[in-house]
């Protein structure tokens, strides 16, 4: 298939904050050494930021730099409902996952709505992105996707003038999702992005994980990844794209509006009203993180909500 | 005094110890999951429940079986209760986040769950501590009033493990089934020793009783 796309303006060596740009070695290697140290962890190793400082700044006052989780810990560890809301079920349930034929119609309020085969998908340029992933649950990881920029995508279907927001849709399907069988979530799952928000360049599409497929437990064939967002707006195994003029329903505000806002910003700021999210536990490690705002992506996405009350919108 | 279903009183304690020991096992084998102070701390939140349940159990199953030898057992089920109860507030405050006093005080005055989860564990603690028979003996007719205590207790819990996950129990939407199955499971148990219901379910169960043995 012919390459429409132009190549990245900003590379992704410098969207990736540095400390995390490490090359693929690399990750594999310090990956080995965070296994160790979780094993050290087990048996006993006092966490290294308690102490006699009173608040949770003073206790995480240092953060540790980001490391890249493993491979192992990113697919046995996930909150995937279409499977199970036992995140290490998902692994397991999703093992016979048909992740291929797969399509992605895209349409809504665009010149040139088109239904993608995985295959032409995958010809769009690929990226490697080393992204924070924080849960609503507080808990954190470092995950190296690949993928593409989802504002490649967008360009190709033209979106009309109208457009204000992307609507993302999860594959429906009872047989192959046994989540989805539970009468207790208005399924399919999904989720939306304000038509800036998904042109930005840090949202991805992720095709691939440590550089193999997307594996089934992340969301395969293919995901949402927006790093400055809790994960639950990272949407997994997407079937639909639809650009549309009204802000779209997304899964968890409709079941809880007064907790999941549309925006989900990750802010230590504006807490959940039943979770803290001051503070999250990076896997792997034993003591408690400072959340960042933004997830640590403030310089890149703050503009995007500039004169906006994050705590209306939260 | 003489047990009579020493086999009864020896399935109470291993099952109680089982949890701890299920636990132990999965901490040597790896079978925590990669988040183990979370993990740790949600079975040992689940274990409190369970035990919780199981006391609430005991008369209502009385009631229904006329068994005299369960209520007996009550007590221990009470203090493995209490024992999961104190060892899962023990892994939220000392092993997650490090005793950080003012923290932990803020997120219970400011987290609703937390402060549920925190106030269960307070009413449990007394009833742990007047568990001796000298306090049975000494307190009187203020022993029983106190240790009804267990009631609002299992009703706490619900609340605590509801509000705890993702969901919405008021609308049913969510990861609610767990805790909306032990709340209906509670609500029942309670209902059961509401005294016209216990009544009549032990006539009926006499009623049988005497139908089956005139049978025979």
């Amino acid at each position: 298939m012919k390459n429409t796309f132009t190549p990245t303006a900003i590379p992704a060596s410098e969207i990736t904050p540095k400390e995390l740009y490490l090359s693929r070695r690399d990750w594999l290697k310090t990956a080995g050494i965070v296994t160790a140290a979780s094993l050290l962890a087990a048996c006993g190793v006092a966490p290294a930021t308690t102490g006699a400082g009173g608040n949770p700044t003073a206790q995480t006052a240092t953060q540790a730099p980001d490391v890249p989780n493993t491979y192992d810990q990113i697919t046995t560890y996930n909150n995937y409902y279409e499977f199970s809301t036992d995140k290490q079920a998902v692994n397991p349930l999703s093992a016979d996952f048909q992740a291929s034929p797969w399509a992605v119609e895209v349409g809504g309020l665009v010149h040139n709505p088109k239904t993608y085969a995985l295959e032409d998908l995958l010809q769009i340029e690929t990226v490697e992105r080393v992204y924070r992933l924080r849960c609503v649950e507080a808990w954190s990881m470092v995950i190296p996707w690949n993928g593409f920029e989802l504002n490649r995508l967008l360009a190709e279907v033209e979106p009309m003038t109208s457009a204000k927001y992307v609507k993302f849709t999860t594959l429906l399907d009872p047989e192959q999702f046994p989540g989805q069988q539970s009468p207790f979530y208005p399924w399919p799952y999904t989720e939306g992005l304000r038509l800036d928000e998904a042109l930005h360049p840090l949202t991805l599409i992720a095709t691939g994980l440590y550089g193999e497929a997307l594996p089934n437990p992340n969301g395969a064939p293919l995901r949402l990844v927006v790093p400055w967002k809790y994960g639950f707006k990272s949407i997994k195994a997407i079937v639909r794209i639809d650009l549309t003029e009204e802000q779209p329903a997304t899964l968890w505000n409709t079941i809880a509006p007064n907790e999941y806002g549309f925006y989900s910003n990750v802010n230590p700021e504006v807490d959940h009203p039943r979770w803290s999210q001051r503070t999250e536990r990076r896997i792997g490690e034993t003591g408690r993180r400072d959340t960042l705002p933004f997830n640590g992506y403030s310089e890149e996405v703050a503009s995007l909500y500039t004169g906006m009350d994050l705590r209306v919108n939260y | 005094m003489k047990t009579r279903f020493p086999w009864l009183r020896i399935l109470v304690h291993l099952l109680g110890l089982l949890p701890l020991v299920r636990i132990g096992l999965a901490a040597l084998t790896g079978g925590l999951s990669i988040n183990p102070i979370q993990d740790i701390e949600q079975r040992l939140g689940r274990a409190a429940l369970y035990f919780l349940v199981a006391t609430l159990a005991v008369t209502p199953l009385t009631t229904l079986t006329g068994w005299k030898s369960l209520p007996r057992r009550r007590r221990a089920l009470g203090l493995y209760a209490s024992l999961y109860a104190s060892l899962h507030f023990f892994t939220f405050s000392v092993v997650d986040y490090g005793f950080d006093l003012p923290e932990i005080l803020r997120l219970i005055g400011e987290k609703p769950y937390i402060l549920v989860g925190f106030t269960t564990g307070l009413l449990l603690l007394p009833l742990a501590v007047t568990s001796f028979d000298y306090f049975m003996c000494t307190m009187g007719r203020r022993w029983k009033r106190l240790h009804r205590l267990i009631y609002p207790a299992g009703l706490l819990v619900i609340l605590h493990y509801a509000w705890a996950v993702k969901g919405n129990l008021l609308t049913l939407r969510g990861d609610i089934l767990q805790p909306l199955l032990w709340g209906l499971l509670v609500v029942l148990l309670l209902v059961l020793r509401l005294p016209a219901v216990r009544a009549r379910v032990s006539r009926s169960r006499q009623a049988l009783a005497a139908r089956v043995s005139r049978s025979a």
